[in-house]
């Protein structure tokens, strides 16, 4: 219990709380430094006492950097990374006369180069965010300032501030709702921001608050005081306390706006600033997103460990021969060579060596491998935005890569995450067909009475005759409108159900723009269904449903809503219409209405359960419908009992449920409708396409189990023809585990019962080689399980199990998940498995299992943009992926192992040369080459190439990546750079350093130019060295290119032409008149280049280092052919043949099962209705006995209430009677 | 990348991305196979080249004519070689001759070198010890040698040194002079050229004398010879357009070495007289200045007679590797036949994996 203490000297009138008293003082006098908020106070309209506690304004900062702290910091920033923290170190290595064994600048200009795109990237990543920053603080809101409305900007609203909020306005701050347009202080807010949730949610604001109203004065001599929470990160919990009036009040979650919200349907409200800025609730979710790595990041590092390994070592070789020269040989050489003092030391002289030629020999990992994987990755997103196939035009929206780079791990996935509902599903429900009276509508046929399939072009039912229907609905068979028009009673019937049986609110802004108002989209589609076959649900009052049937006005008397709840699975209606008669409307799942029907309508219960389970049968939800004509006195009788039951206070939910099961019994059925829960396009197509690419999908979904499986038959990942689908559901430890046995001993027993029966059998022989158990398995399982068991399987000594089990399994469905259980499963995956795994979503429930996967994607074009911004790359449609995998994720991972691979056997061979030189020049740590040329090598002369590989290059083209998904398997097991891999292009790195040292070596011991004069000085070799190395690079890349676009021609000849150009401007008179000390090198080029022996000796290094590689690779790809390699042939043998379509197409499941029934929402929102809380009433406190408004605070209490025992209800669930499938 | 997010109410399609060959990688492309009807003759046809230019290497070679006398401790060159040892007898000249024979002429160019070996002319600290700004005749440079020279930059009392550092200091001051012996009593001085002997560009850009450069004495004024030279560098030869830094024994010797055995052009062969076709057979002697200590580092000082082919010298090296690449080759195109048409797998069938 909170207690504090007014000030009374100070802060005059306040009210003081009996014994509850504490001095705010002993909180707020600490240092702020350490202020550790336990509790917040905030006074309402008091700057001055909030003003004493440290709380945040309302200014948000996301930036990092200030036009003079840039400089310093983001240096201090960048030399954090080791690479750079490196690359400086060598550099004052450098510095050190004794020890540079190179000049400065061949570190220094790539080091800054560096240094400065990164920084200019930073820079116009901060620019940005200084702009939605400013955007966002330079917002306007009305703030309650001395007694008057003041527009403020954002940033100046304080905590304790009164600010009124207008309809469709985003909320400024966590606000404690005071007051609004509405009755009984109700507001409604759209939440899309910060849970991705569409539907509008209420608030409301307490009594005593809302009766505040709009008055401004009585706002501002409002002196309220809330002690609450600190600051957290909870966005669906608030505890709280107001103290006004010497009274308290509790607050929770349902009087807060949250930051990112948006007032919706309410005119205006006043709320009180709770939280600001960076304190509220949103801010505080919007945590650092951590740091994501790719698995080859990981690898490179661990390689760069180790060459600084081989390096340490091969400086220690050198430094030890050193040391031995100095002693044997050097010492001998003082005549010559008069060393300063310091040096006069054999093993000191070892040592500086070492130092030397670590510096020399850096370049095995230039700075430069680290920014060319940058820029290889960046240009990699850039494609993915760029990719006119994953652009939606229906929301024009392109894909995006938000994170770049993580690019190569798409081309390694192993397991795929997916969220249901606006990731698979649209979350549109379209109703598609419908049984009445035993005669299925919805289906069209063609003149020979063939089903057509529907498609853009299939024209579709004129509804022009109703000036009231909706211009979005979609229906094609036209026999239904004409049974209307012909005024088939049942068919009438069967809509006026519809359009009064159900908890919507109608929004009528003009004459016909009716917007409903739909707890589920479910009942948004039934009863939009029925306003365009013209039963119009126009408004609704809490007595009264007005219809506009068949374009008269109708209004029925709303006695009763029996209300829908997990248990019940239907909700009814009783209405009483113009003419009198008291009717029951009921609707709900097949399996639960059909046990209610009237026994005379067995033979049409029959006929609709055919239909239903061939609307099943398509993937559509199905519904029941039915209805009752009750007597007078009947009713009168049982509404009675039914007050008193509902005024009861235990028991009351049996005795109400028991009440609606008596009165729906023996109603007579009318038919059934079928929603289509639409799946995105393509999915199903995408699922098959990415099971054959060996990736696993598994859904994770929030979802009720029904519509869960049922999504799973539609996406094809469930079928009939799977040996067993388990359903793991127990509610304890125990349960769960045996549930789990079981599944694994049935999947055991049948893979030993083939064992056992075909003993000689392949696959057995198969699967004693192969020695991953689990794939051994012939039948195809599919495992469903639920939140609860969810929760005792993710505990530590079942996680295993259900793993393994989960593995074993084809397709895995988890249903009632909630977010947090998501990110455990996907870390579960990734931490046992050490597979790449990915994880789709749309809404902010995915948020924690797209941050904790390696790779997060959202759906976008939402309304939400949680997901999105929180992923690392986003696309409007699931089936994007498929392309964003074996496409963009092969290439990338294709080329950038591509790219590794070169780039270590390039620097290999350009810095080893150094290492055999050392022994021929006393270890001393001369260079071979010109300093301009190690400065120049892997920026200029061999960047370029390797970058066009490394953005250009294509194995196989993108139609035969998708023909093929086999072909994205080499990622998954790390095949195309690995360790071994990286050894063998070392090797070759090794190899090519050796060749391109001792072959100049050996013709340079003993020649002379062809005029006598000599040749076999320091600076030819390194000229010719450079050159055979040079060109030897540009041959190799040009085999390691297998795709070469005109870019690719133009860099590879272009890159050896400027190492020409460059040579020779470099070694040319001009230059060296300028800087004769930094160009020594004058005349070389063309003084060697000119002789024929040089020529001949590049062209024999040439070819000693490219046949054996030419011949390895033929025979590899002559003898062991890779896909890859094949699909190729392929390609070139028949470039003008077009490729053999494969069928991925959707196949119509045929089956027995019974489909979800479509109710999706929770129950709760007929009691609100018939309250009349939520209805608009000019002046709510005169129409209304105020006894109901007293009553209207235990209202939304009540309302939690039962969706907590609604909740523990559905947990206690008797499983679902579910029709046998024949 | 920053969250792109259009105006509302834009027109429709306006973030469709372009449809150009570059952005949808649809760029047209050569994509080149490893097949087996382009490897193997590529193979067969550079292996054949291989040995063949390998042969020519060989033959050119063996048409050149070069002998090597060693006289580190030849006949009376041993007695200067052990003075030599003790640098306090540098000051004490020693001359010695060393005779050889040619059994057959040396026909055209003929070019006389000097070789040496353990000679260290590429050890790091060597190699950085001159300074070519002031090679190349800077007024600065001259009397401010780089400090890449030290500790042969400057005298203790702070003349400065020109030419500076370790190189030019350690220079080879041998005297070479050959004689032909037509007859037992006679002694003919094969005429030898001092210039030509370097880089064109060497002599002509990388070194240049300080002006006034037609009074060196006074352009040098100011420095002092390095440590080990007997005579300032403006007097290194009589002639007005060898001298100074322009001297070609200066700049041959100042292009430093690869390796520690090597050998630098000294003189050529004037073809006048009776050397007009080239060295006749015969017997020759060398005289030598015995002034550079090699005994220290174990060193071998050597004079070569040689002439010249289109590709240099005398080496085999070359031809004897082409010709090796070239039989490698063809082995491999030989084996990668075999394994073609053998273990190849027949169909190229899609069957997936």
């Amino acid at each position: 219990m909170p207690s504090f203490q007014r000030d009374i000297n100070r802060l005059g009138k306040r009210p003081t709380f009996g014994s509850n008293q504490r001095k705010p003082d002993a909180m707020t006098l600490c240092d702020k430094n350490t202020f550790i908020e336990e509790e917040r106070h905030v006074k309402a309209n008091d700057r001055d006492y909030n003003g004493k506690f440290p709380y945040a304004d309302n200014r948000i900062k996301t930036s990092k950097y200030h036009i003079v702290t840039f400089l310093p910091i983001n240096l201090f920033e960048q030399f954090q990374r080791v690479a750079n923290a490196y690359f400086l170190f060598l550099l004052i290595l450098q510095l050190i006369p004794q020890i540079s064994s190179l000049s400065w600048f061949t570190t220094i200009v790539p080091l800054v180069l560096v240094l400065t795109i990164t920084a200019v990237k930073d820079a116009m990543d901060d620019f940005f965010r200084h702009k939605s920053d400013n955007h966002v603080n330079n917002r306007q809101s009305q703030v309650l300032i001395d007694g008057k409305l003041h527009n403020e900007k954002w940033m100046n609203v304080r905590v304790g501030d009164i600010i009124k909020l207008e309809n469709n306005q985003f909320v400024a701050a966590d606000l404690l709702l005071l007051s609004s347009s509405e009755p009984y202080g109700l507001c409604y807010i759209e939440t899309a921001e910060l849970d991705g949730e569409t539907n509008l949610k209420v608030r409301q604001a307490l009594t005593v608050t809302s009766e505040l109203g709009e008055d401004i004065s009585k706002m501002a001599a409002f002196d309220g005081e809330v002690v609450c929470e600190p600051p957290n990160n909870r966005l669906d919990r608030f505890t709280g306390t107001l103290f006004w009036k010497d009274e308290k009040h509790s607050l929770a979650n349902d009087k807060m706006l949250l930051r990112g919200c948006v007032l919706r349907n309410t005119e205006w409200c006043f709320g009180m600033v709770i939280f600001a800025g960076p304190q509220t609730k949103l801010m505080q979710n919007s945590g650092k997103t951590t740091f994501k790595r790719t698995s080859i990041d990981r690898l490179m590092n661990t390689l760069v460990l180790w060459i600084f390994g081989f390096l340490t070592c091969m400086g220690i070789i050198l430094a030890i021969g050193n040391s031995i020269w100095e002693y044997r040989v050097g010492d001998d050489f003082r005549v010559y060579l008069a060393w300063s003092e310091v040096l006069d030391h054999a093993v000191f002289s070892g040592f500086l060596t070492f130092w030397s030629y670590v510096i020399i020999l850096n370049t095995v990992v230039p700075i430069s491998l680290y920014v060319s994987v940058e820029v290889i990755r960046l240009g990699h997103s850039y494609f993915i935005n760029w990719d006119r196939r994953m652009y939606c035009s229906k929301r024009d929206t392109p894909a995006e890569a938000r994170t770049t780079t993580l690019n190569e791990e798409l081309g390694q996935i192993e397991y795929i995450f997916s969220d249901k509902t606006g990731t698979l599903t649209q979350n549109i429900m379209a109703f598609n067909k419908c049984s009445i009276n035993g005669k299925t509508y919805g289906d069209i046929y063609d003149e020979l009475g063939r089903k057509i399939e529907v498609t853009e072009r299939t024209p579709s039912v004129d509804f022009s005759f109703n000036h009231l229907s909706d211009k979005k609905f979609k229906f094609y068979d036209h026999s239904l409108v004409e049974a209307i028009k012909l005024g088939d009673s049942s068919v009438h019937e069967f809509f006026r159900l519809l359009s009064l049986c159900h908890t919507i609110m109608a929004e009528e802004k003009n004459e016909g723009e009716l917007v409903y108002q739909a707890q589920s989209p479910d009942e948004g589609a039934l009863v939009t269904a029925a306003r365009n076959f013209g039963f119009v649900f126009r408004s609704r009052t809490p007595e009264t449903i007005t219809l506009c049937e068949m374009g008269k006005p109708v209004t029925y008397q709303l006695l009763a809503i029996l209300d829908f709840n997990n248990y019940r699975k239907r909700m009814s209606v009783i209405v009483r219409n113009p003419k009198g008669q008291i009717k029951l409307y009921s609707k709900g799942a097949d399996t639960i209405l059909f046990d209610m029907l009237h026994p005379s309508d067995e033979d049409l219960m029959y006929t609709t359960s055919d239909h239903l389970s061939e609307f099943a049968g398509e993937g559509l939800r199905t519904l029941a419908l039915a209805y009752k004509d009750l007597e007078e006195e009947y009713f009168e009788e049982w509404f009675k009992r039914h007050h008193f039951a509902s005024t009861t206070l235990d028991n009351r939910e049996d005795c109400l449920a028991a009440l609606y099961e008596e009165i729906e019994q023996d109603m007579k059925l009318l038919g059934a409708t079928a929603i289509e829960d639409k799946l995105q396009e393509g999915v199903a197509e995408t699922i098959a396409c990415l099971t054959l690419a060996n990736i696993k999908v598994w859904v994770l979904t929030g979802d009720k189990q029904e519509t869960a499986m049922n999504i799973g038959y539609s996406c094809n990942m469930l079928r009939d023809d799977m040996n067993e689908v388990f359903i793991i559901s127990g509610h304890t430890v125990l349960e769960v585990q045996q549930e789990l046995r079981k599944a694994k001993e049935r999947m055991l027993g049948s893979y030993r019962d083939v064992g056992n029966g075909h003993t000689n059998s392949e696959k057995l022989e198969m699967s004693k080689n192969d020695s991953v158990v689990e794939e051994t398995f012939t039948g195809e399982y599919a495992l469903m399980i639920n939140g609860h068991s969810l929760a005792h399987a993710l505990e530590a000594d079942l996680e295993r199990v259900f793993l393994d089990i989960a593995c074993m399994c084809k397709t895995v469905i988890c249903c009632r998940v909630t977010p947090l259980q998501k990110a455990q499963v996907v870390e579960l995956v990734k931490k046992n498995k050490n597979a790449v795994t990915l994880a789709i979503g749309d809404g902010a429930n995915d948020v924690s299992m797209i941050k904790t996967a390696h790779i997060g994607v959202g759906i976008s074009g939402q309304e939400g943009m949680q997901a999105v911004l929180a992923s690392d790359f986003s696309f409007a449609q699931f089936r994007f992926l498929q392309r964003l995998l074996l496409v963009h994720g092969r290439w990338s991972y294709f080329r950038m192992c591509n790219f590794l691979c070169y780039f270590f056997y390039k620097n290999f061979a350009f810095t080893l040369v150094h290492f055999w030189f050392g022994f021929f020049c006393g270890f001393s740590a001369q260079t071979v080459y010109d300093q301009w040329f190690i400065t120049l090598f892997n920026i200029v002369y061999t960047s370029l190439p390797v970058l066009a590989m490394g953005l250009f290059d294509q194995d196989v083209t993108e139609q035969s990546s998708l023909e093929h998904p086999k072909l994205y398997e080499p990622g998954q097991f790390n095949v195309l750079f690995n360790k071994h891999k990286f050894f063998i292009c070392t090797a070759q790195g090794v190899y090519t350093s050796i060749v391109l040292f001792f072959i100049p070596y050996g013709v340079f011991l003993d020649t002379v130019r062809d005029d006598g004069s000599h040749i076999s000085d320091h600076q030819s070799f390194a000229v010719t060295i450079a050159t055979s190395l040079v060109i030897v690079v540009s041959v190799q890349i040009g085999l390691d290119t297998s795709y070469w676009t005109a870019v690719n021609h133009f860099y590879i000849w272009g890159s050896v032409a400027i190492y020409f150009s460059i040579l020779f401007a470099m070694y040319s008179d001009g230059i060296f008149d300028l800087f004769p000390n930094q160009f020594p090198f004058i005349g070389t080029a063309r003084n060697a280049l000119s002789q024929k022996s040089v020529w001949l000796v590049i062209l024999l290094t040439t070819v000693v280092c490219v046949m054996p590689v030419v011949a390895l690779r033929f025979l590899r790809v002559d003898l062991y052919p890779r896909l890859t390699d094949k699909v190729r042939f392929m390609q070139q043998a028949s470039k003008k043949q077009r490729p053999l379509e494969h069928n991925l197409k959707r196949v119509r499941r045929t089956s027995s099962r019974r489909s979800a029934y479509a109710f999706a929402h929770q129950e709760g929102y007929g009691e609100l209705i018939t309250s009349g809380k939520n209805m608009k009433v000019t002046n709510p406190f005169s129409s209304l006995p105020a006894g109901k408004v007293q009553g209207s605070t235990s209202w939304i209490e009540n309302l939690l209430k039962k969706r907590t025992d609604a909740s523990n209800s559905a947990s206690t669930e008797r499983t679902p009677k579910q029709q046998p499938p024949q | 990348m920053s969250n792109r997010k259009g105006p509302p109410g834009s027109q429709p399609f306006m973030k469709r991305p372009d449809n150009t060959a570059f952005k949808q990688q649809k760029l047209p492309a050569w994509s080149p196979t490893l097949k087996a009807e382009t490897v193997l003759p590529f193979f067969f046809l550079s292996g054949v080249a291989c040995i063949m230019i390998g042969v020519l290497l060989i033959i050119t070679a063996a048409g050149v004519q070069e002998i090597k006398v060693d006289y580190t401790e030849e006949r009376d060159c041993a007695e200067c070689y052990s003075l030599r040892l003790d640098r306090a007898n540098s000051i004490i000249d020693c001359a010695c001759t060393v005779f050889f024979s040619l059994s057959e002429a040396f026909k055209g160019d003929v070019f006389m070198y000097y070789g040496l070996t353990n000679f260290h002319q590429n050890q790091r600290h060597y190699m950085v010890s001159r300074d070519d700004a002031q090679l190349v005749g800077r007024q600065y440079n001259l009397k401010n040698p780089s400090i890449t020279c030290v500790p042969f930059d400057k005298y203790k009392n702070g003349t400065p040194i020109a030419p500076c550092g370790a190189i030019a200091n350690s220079i080879f001051n041998d005297t070479l002079q050959l004689f032909y012996h037509s007859d037992k009593n006679t002694e003919t001085p094969v005429p030898l050229l001092k210039t030509d002997i370097s880089w064109f560009t060497d002599r002509t850009v990388k070194f240049q004398n300080p002006s006034p450069k037609d009074n060196l004495t006074a352009a040098f004024a100011g420095t002092a010879r390095p440590f080990y030279w007997w005579k300032p560098a403006y007097q290194l030869s009589v002639e007005e357009n060898n001298n100074g830094f322009v001297n070609e024994d200066l700049i041959v010797w100042m292009r430093q070495a690869a390796f520690p055995s090597f050998k630098k052009l000294y003189r050529q062969l004037n073809r006048t007289q009776e050397f007009n076709d080239g060295l006749p057979a015969g017997n020759y002697s060398v005289k030598i200045s015995y002034n550079y200590p090699v005994g220290k580092f174990k060193g071998r000082k050597s004079v070569i007679l040689s002439t010249v082919s289109w590709l240099g010298g005398h080496s085999n090296f070359l031809g004897v590797a082409y010709c090796a690449s070239g039989a490698i080759i063809l082995i491999v195109a030989i084996i990668l036949t075999v394994v073609h048409l053998k273990f190849r797998e027949k169909p190229l069938g899609l069957e997936e994996e």
